[in-house]
């Protein structure tokens, strides 16, 4: 069977040669049997996917379905879905049944989009191993003992396991496009803005974007197509006209100017990520693109500011989590005080807590200019040298992350060096632009290698243009893990 | 810049989270290490930057006053830890 694409299913629901149902049942089949091995799915629920199912093929059989009616996809574990438990990863929200839809939920749902499920995350969102979930780690379908990136870890590693054809993710500093690389797969992070964070669990709201992951540029599109457009219930939703992402897909790339970052290509990168990148550049060139050395000479304090923006947001955010309007509340207590500090004791996991704290200090007496304002001004920076370098290029391009998927248990006592993995990916957050990571080669241990297309604002279809490009002419992205 | 167990103790109640002497003590190593990182930003002149709260420059909307949300109240309360006649419940605050 060809790579089953959403463009490829929504042919064979559109030729009748498939139901949604059917596509449905082999997703669950795949996923009764793959999941007790890589924990990608918190939440599976047959009975409500397949009455949804139904439903997609009405809509069809009605004649007024659309592309993606009747293909199923799984969904991050922070998008709010009506009646689905929603965890977000962690204790605090173990129990918690969403008694209404995220808008990219309900976006999906109008598509007649069937969930599979929702997928397993850091508690969140906070970390990039998926080890901080309060329902255990991912597994890297390429290799069980090591991990699939995060926070969106379960939604990479359902996808390159064929759990599901598409997940959604949500990227808050590299959440999407870090484990897209370290599972082989595609998935692109919009311009903030124009994801609708309506529902979708706050870790950083000035940060945090939904976005589509999949195994290609073409899908991204047809999903971004969905998720994406005004919503007046997210007061930072951006209103725009409406836009087909996959309008630009064929266009030839002939005197497109790609930039490199020469800070992207220096020490840290190993060398067979170099290697795979510089290859997918040498490819580029063949296609008719120009290269053009950009500098992007703030990115390097991207991880420091990004440690006080984050958790100084996260503090704020996650303030909303007490025990007393949903969620958990600790079983024994005195009084008020002592119901909180206990309920946010235990609700919480190390991670959440310690970033908790790092944010309530930077935001407290004190330190407020020296830590809070400062990083602000660093996130102007590193945004000015974004805007500087557009002038000079298109796009630009370098590896997603500085290394291949690393062993479950290597980094999580070490929050630093879990923190550097998202050096590349980090300041495409706090610019606000889009990213995206695709599949252009693997390592001597077989694991996948992930590149990152960076655009400037609203290039979501330009970016998917450059990548859709690349995958007419390579076939990294068709590749599967072993045995599965 | 180092944090001293005390701030540790201060924030954890700032934050609302109950710690023990012992988990105190190894929150202010891992702490330490991230202040580490971060501390590599506090040197950089950034004297006239404007800082940046927000990816995009945009003011906040405005709409006509009018209601727009329904009344959920029972269902959003079915959530709760403990609700009682549409209230939610809490240790009295107050004697």
């Amino acid at each position: 069977m060809p790579t089953p694409t959403l463009r490829f299913l929504s042919t064979l629901l559109a030729q009748g040669k498939a139901s949604s149902v059917e596509l449905c049942q082999d997703y669950l089949d795949r996923i009764r049997r793959l999941n007790p091995a890589l924990n990608a799915f918190i939440t599976v629920d047959p009975d409500r996917t397949l009455v949804e199912a139904v439903a997609a093929d009405a809509l069809r059989a009605s004649g007024r379905g659309d592309v993606l009616t009747g293909v199923p996809i799984a969904h991050k574990d922070l998008f709010c879905t009506e009646g689905w438990l929603t965890t977000c990863g962690s204790r605090m929200l173990a129990g918690f049944v969403s008694p209404y839809d995220a808008h990219v939920i309900r976006q999906c749902k109008t598509m007649g989009m069937p969930s599979l499920g929702k997928t397993n995350m850091d508690e969140f969102a906070m970390g990039s191993s998926n080890e901080t979930s309060h329902f255990g780690p991912v597994k890297n379908p390429w290799d069980h003992a090591r991990v699939p990136g995060g926070s969106s870890g379960g939604s990479a590693a359902c996808v390159a396991a064929d759990m599901a054809p598409a997940a959604t993710g949500s990227d808050t500093g590299g959440s999407i496009r870090q484990p897209a690389a370290l599972c082989g797969i595609t998935g692109l992070k919009p311009t903030y803005g124009m994801v609708s964070r309506y529902g979708m669990i706050a870790f950083a709201s000035s940060l945090d974007q939904g976005g589509p992951m999949a195994r290609t540029a073409e899908d991204c599109g047809l999903l971004l197509n969905v998720m994406a457009g005004f919503d007046e219930r997210d007061s930072t939703s951006l209103q725009r006209e409406k836009e087909d992402y996959t309008r630009d897909l064929d266009k030839p790339l002939a005197g497109l100017k790609i930039g490199l970052p020469r800070e992207f290509f220096g020490e840290g990168l190993t060398g067979d990520i170099a290697k795979a990148v510089e290859e997918a550049i040498t490819q580029y060139r063949r296609l008719g693109a120009e290269t053009v050395e950009v500098g992007l000479p703030n990115s390097r304090l991207s991880v420091a500011a990004y440690y006080v923006l984050a958790p100084a947001e996260a503090s704020s955010n996650l303030s909303r989590f007490d025990g007393v309007r949903y969620g958990y509340r600790t079983p024994d207590y005195t009084d008020l005080l002592d119901m909180y500090e206990k309920t946010r004791a235990e609700g919480f996991g190390e991670e959440v807590k310690r970033r908790i704290l790092i944010g309530t200090y930077v935001l407290s007496h004190g330190y407020y200019d020296a830590y809070y304002i400062q990083a602000q001004k660093l996130r102007r920076l590193i945004a000015s040298d974004f805007r500087a370098a557009f002038r000079d290029c298109d796009v630009i391009l370098g590896p997603t992350t500085p290394g291949t998927a690393f062993r479950l248990g290597e980094r999580i006592q070490d929050p630093v060096q879990m923190y550097l993995t998202d050096i590349y990916t980090i300041a495409v957050n706090l610019a606000g632009l889009p990213g995206m990571s695709l599949p252009c080669g693997f390592d001597g241990q077989g694991l996948p290698i992930g590149m990152q297309l960076i655009g400037d604002y609203f290039g979501e279809a330009r970016i998917l243009n450059v990548a859709h490009q690349y995958q007419r002419v390579t076939d990294w992205h068709q590749r599967r893990p072993e045995g599965l | 810049m180092s944090i001293s167990l005390d701030d540790v103790k201060r924030i954890a109640r700032l934050a609302r989270i109950r710690v023990s002497d012992v988990q105190a003590a190894q929150t202010q190593d891992r702490l330490n290490t991230i202040f580490r990182l971060i501390e590599e930003m506090r040197g950089v002149d950034t004297t006239g930057v404007e800082p940046m709260a927000h990816a995009q420059d945009m003011a906040q909307r405005l709409r006509p006053d009018v209601v727009t949300e329904p009344d959920r109240r029972e269902v959003y309360q079915t959530v709760a830890p403990q609700a009682e006649n549409g209230l939610y419940l809490v240790p009295k605050v107050i004697e």
